[in-house]
């Protein structure tokens, strides 16, 4: 089986369930800061692409392929603490 | 899913040498590798002194829309419970596209309010705190 490439953690500058706005003015191939909407209870989630342990696997999560779920996203300092 | 700064390879360790042990199976959502605390920062949850994203817990609706947050400091552990709770008020409101509203302390089968202009200065004929 073809292993997928796993990047790092990247917001993808968009919210969920849309495309990243292209920046067509911009002639640097790609930008270090990538602008997110803050964020806001009513608003769309920042959308984002992640490195992941899953069932056995390392995977490349991406939020907005859970869209028609309810998902609990849940920060916490670190491994081996309480959550 | 849950995110910290841990590589997804620490994630591996600790589910197979602790969290397994905790539960049946191990953890049965993604676990999150937030190495550079990006994700952290696009949630407002990283802090940059500690080097860690602090406890942050996000609900998001099945349209991506963030229906609640939730944010503490690390000293201080959540109540899945509450988590619970919110997202059957949160999927009430939805059914009902908005008609009906859970108040404070709401269970599924607990009252629920229904807002419009014959509410207001009438709510507490239909619900008390003792209600909850």
């Amino acid at each position: 089986m073809p292993e997928k490439a796993i990047g790092c953690a990247r917001p993808t500058g968009s919210v969920v369930g849309e495309e990243p706005a292209k920046d067509t003015e911009s002639t640097e191939p790609e930008r270090k800061e990538v602008p997110v909407n803050k964020i806001m209870v009513g608003r769309k989630a920042p959308d984002f692409t992640a490195p992941a342990y899953h069932a056995g696997e390392f995977k490349q999560v991406k939020l907005s392929d859970s869209l028609g779920k309810w998902v609990v996203l849940c920060f916490y300092p670190g491994d081996f603490t309480f959550v | 899913m849950s995110v910290s700064v841990d590589t997804q390879f620490v994630h591996k360790m600790w589910n197979e040498t602790e969290l397994s042990k905790m539960v049946d199976g191990g953890v049965p959502f993604p676990m999150i590798a937030d190495a550079a605390g990006h994700l952290g920062k696009a949630y407002g949850v990283y802090d940059d002194e500690a080097g860690v994203d602090v406890r942050g817990r996000f609900i998001i609706d099945p349209d991506g829309m963030v229906q609640a947050m939730e944010v503490l400091t690390p000293p201080v552990g959540r109540k899945v419970e509450e988590s619970l709770r919110q997202i059957k008020a949160f999927q009430h409101v939805r059914k009902t596209s908005g008609a009906e509203v859970t108040p404070s302390g709401w269970e599924p089968g607990k009252k629920i309010l229904k807002p419009g202009p014959d509410l207001v200065g009438h709510v507490w004929e239909v619900w008390k705190p003792g209600d909850e």
